[in-house]
């Protein structure tokens, strides 16, 4: 499917990702590519593996117990798997987790949590960080009268954005979003859509997502997820109107999942 | 008999029950304070003891708990608090960890008497410490690690795995995380711990009999390897060992033994409450 576009070199290319945990395998040789600067949606039912796959990006499936892997993951042509520094591997692709998930601690210190942590300590400085990454997150016109109550005294959307303020705040340069709306009503959603849209400028996005409409509303491909394997991946609108696939086709409209 | 007769005798029983824990406690500082209380004066706190302890105060003993416990802590918190971060955020289910888990369910389980036993032997002649805060306190510290990795763990695993999962895929390393991100949030669940250990260093007697506890030692210690009184060994002694003692001077000294343990848990339990006030999850 890469093959397709020999012109785009993508972001992000698995190459036959499998994952096991423990004797279930829960990814089957995954083959796709992230082009740069583009959302990817990846849908599909409950215990698809899409989440999984997520997880592999920035390797936060190595925190599990008894999970074996086989195949190839390349950030930028590089094999994610022998990044020296998981670390730095985290840095470059930030997460946005599927339920708004604030640390107990002011909006203000949400944010400049990543940039302390790698030794951004001056004032001034974290002041700048947090104030440009509440703007790219369309967050800081509602907190910034407020950057000093508890993350938690926002509301759910809000938490949401702070959380994806949070993950840009570390300059990264893939986002990576589980279900990001899923406790979220639909203005919240709205708005966590509108800030998605808006960071394309800058960052290739992977949108994990139990919604349709949402991947079909900011995804520029789409990408069906079944039992662990890919079974379509293509453009949003042919994916959505016409399937090659009839398991892709039986999912969208309702037949299973 | 019907519903409404056995729910009836139900909840007489629970009340009776729950009446039956509160009676004893009541009943037990009503009869310390009324017989304790005309005891306690300037000079029973702050003097020393004098007449063969039927007179004077008992100000040795209460220094003598308190470099006890402040020992004790000081050696147990660290420790234990790192430990249950090893077992709890590090090491996976390995055969070692098994049997870090095991060591800790024992020591749980040793009385303390042997404590004391295992104290003289390792600490006042093995490692020549001689019977001294030093070795009472690493005695009572060692019977208190369980407590405090039991509730720091307690404490780590109640924190919620998002807060890691955030943190690390923040780019933060697994010790930033547990330092920023867990720690912080687990420490009203350590103070818990702290305020058990507190209570039965203070409390213990069996396990500075044989390590630190003198009989008579009017003079405050100079250094740790000093041996000293110590407030549940003094009230065994003067209970015991002398004759013709007043009852005030013991139910004085229970009264403020009691009193010591109380205010220093009302300490901490106000600084629990005041950081679990912050916390939001």
């Amino acid at each position: 499917m890469v093959a397709a576009q020999p012109d785009i070199r993508p972001k992000i290319r698995s190459e036959e990702w499998s994952v096991w945990y423990g004797e279930r395998q829960v990814l089957r040789s995954v083959t796709l590519g992230v082009r740069a600067n583009e959302i990817l949606s990846i849908i599909g039912p409950a215990n698809s593996g899409k989440t999984t796959f997520l997880r592999s990006l920035n390797r936060l499936i190595d925190v599990a117990r008894g999970v074996r892997t086989s195949g190839r993951l390349y950030l930028d042509e590089e094999d994610i798997r022998e990044a020296r520094e998981v670390e730095a591997l985290r840095k470059r692709v930030g997460m946005v987790l599927a339920l708004p998930a604030p640390l107990n601690l002011s909006v203000f210190e949400n944010v400049a949590y990543g940039p302390r942590r790698h030794h951004i300590g001056e004032r001034a400085r974290l002041e700048e960080i947090v104030e440009k990454s509440l703007r790219a997150a369309y967050l800081w016109d509602e907190v910034k009268d407020r950057l000093h109550v508890s993350g938690f005294a926002l509301s759910g959307g809000q938490q949401q954005r702070l959380c994806i303020a949070r993950t840009l705040a570390v300059e990264p340069e893939v986002i990576l979003f589980d279900e990001p709306c899923s406790g979220l009503d639909p203005i919240s959603t709205a708005r966590v859509e509108e800030a998605m849209i808006g960071l394309k400028k800058k960052y290739t996005q992977v949108l994990v997502t139990n919604n349709n409409m949402q991947a079909a509303r900011v995804g520029d491909r789409t990408a069906f997820f079944l039992m662990g394997e890919l079974i379509e991946l293509g453009e949003t609108r042919a994916i959505f109107t016409a399937p090659k696939n009839q398991k892709t086709e039986g999912y969208l409209s309702g037949r299973f999942g | 008999m019907s519903a409404r007769h056995a729910q009836t005798i139900a909840f007489a029983l629970l009340a009776l029950s729950t009446l039956l824990v509160v009676l004893p406690a009541l009943f037990m500082v009503f009869f310390l304070v009324r017989n304790g209380l005309p005891a306690l004066s300037a000079e029973f706190l702050l003097g020393e003891p004098k007449d063969g302890m039927r007179a004077g105060g008992i100000f040795p003993a209460i220094v003598g708990s308190f470099c006890l416990v402040v020992g004790a802590i000081t050696v147990s918190v660290p420790i234990g608090v790192l430990t249950a971060i090893y077992l709890s955020e590090y090491s996976s289910d390995s055969a070692f960890t098994r049997l870090v888990r095991l060591a800790i369910l024992n020591l749980a389980g040793v009385p303390s008497v042997v404590y004391g036993l295992f104290g003289m032997g390792l600490f006042v002649y093995f490692l020549g410490f001689g019977q001294s805060i030093m070795a009472g306190a690493l005695t009572l510290s060692i019977m208190n690690l369980p407590v405090i990795i039991t509730a720091t763990r307690e404490a780590l695993q109640s924190v919620p795995p998002s807060f890691r999962e955030v943190s690390l895929a923040l780019g933060a390393t697994r010790w930033q995380t547990v330092r920023y991100a867990v720690l912080p949030n687990a420490i009203p669940g350590i103070l818990t711990g702290v305020i058990l250990e507190v209570s039965r260093a203070a409390g213990e007697t069996a396990p500075i009999l044989f390590t630190v506890a003198a009989f008579y030692l009017p003079g405050l210690p100079q250094s740790v390897f000093d041996p000293v009184m110590a407030l549940p060994y003094h009230l065994y002694s003067i209970s015991t060992q002398v004759p013709n003692i007043s009852a005030g001077m013991r139910y004085g000294t229970a009264l403020t033994l009691v009193g010591l343990v109380l205010s220093v848990n009302v300490v901490a339990i106000f600084l629990r409450a005041h950081l679990r006030r912050k916390r939001r999850w």
